[in-house]
């Protein structure tokens, strides 16, 4: 794994937790959606939250099809996993959220099960059909 | 109710997204490592590659209607559990798609993992 690498990691976890939390903000000043107003959905990009979570979306996409190109599905996954403790942290201070123990509980759990995977080598062999066999007989 | 409708949206959030995750996942293998690729080729190369893989299409309209099912489960739920409880749930259904669909070796580690994270997740709804 070199530097740039991890760059590609940080910018995964940074700017997907930014998104989701800019997208956020700008769906609850936008009310509840109907399903009888769908065309209300393509509007909503107009708004200033949404744009710059739909811009940090798309950085976030452009370093997670990076980091597919050279790693695995399973090991690219984990390497979001501050993200889920950023937005516990932003939807508690900075929405006023309620989160009660418990759910902190969840989420350092979940936390701690992806940084368990993110320990692992980022690219394993693929199994091959004979692979594959020699494990069934095993 | 509208902890139905955003259950319903996290329910569609992790089809969606675990589709998106192994057509994309498997459309960049194809193209290969994109930072060697960009310093021999440049950009037009890395973009042209991908876009003329047909299941790089097929995963970026999941993501998108990923994108929407999110949009919809934020404005009916709350951010820390739509979020954690979509993604983190993709990561379980997403360890199980790499395992089949693209023969990844997913190990005990992995596994462990994928387990601490599903309990985390049943603690997070409670």
């Amino acid at each position: 794994m070199t530097f740039r690498k991890y760059l590609v990691l940080a910018g995964i976890t940074l700017f997907s937790t930014a998104g989701d939390a800019l997208l956020a903000r700008g769906m609850k000043d936008s009310g509840g959606v109907s399903l009888h107003h769908l065309s209300n959905l393509l509007l909503i990009i107009l708004n200033p939250w949404v744009a710059s979570g739909i811009v940090c979306l798309l950085t976030f996409f452009s370093c997670y099809m990076s980091a597919l190109s050279w790693a695995d599905l399973t090991y690219v996954l984990p390497a979001t996993s501050l993200g889920y403790v950023l937005v516990a942290f932003i939807a508690h201070y900075g929405f006023h959220e309620v989160i009660s123990p418990t759910r902190w509980i969840g989420i350092m759990m979940i936390a701690a099960g992806v940084g368990f995977a993110a320990a692992g080598p980022s690219l394993t062999p693929h199994r091959t059909p004979h692979a594959v066999s020699q494990e069934i007989n095993s | 109710m509208s902890e139905i409708y955003a259950w319903a949206a996290i329910g569609l959030i992790i089809l969606a997204s675990t589709t998106g995750d192994v057509l994309l996942s498997y459309s960049m293998k194809k193209v290969g490592d994109v930072g060697e690729l960009w310093k021999q080729r440049g950009m037009l190369a890395v973009i042209g590659r991908a876009l003329s893989t047909p299941t790089f299409a097929l995963g970026v309209i999941a993501m998108g209607i990923a994108f929407y099912s999110l949009c919809f489960g934020l404005s009916w739920g709350n951010l820390s559990l739509v979020v954690p409880a979509s993604a983190s749930l993709t990561f379980v259904t997403n360890a199980v798609a790499a395992r089949i669909f693209l023969h990844e070796r997913v190990g005990r580690r992995r596994w462990i993992a994928a387990l601490l994270v599903a309990g985390g997740v049943v603690l997070m709804a409670v």
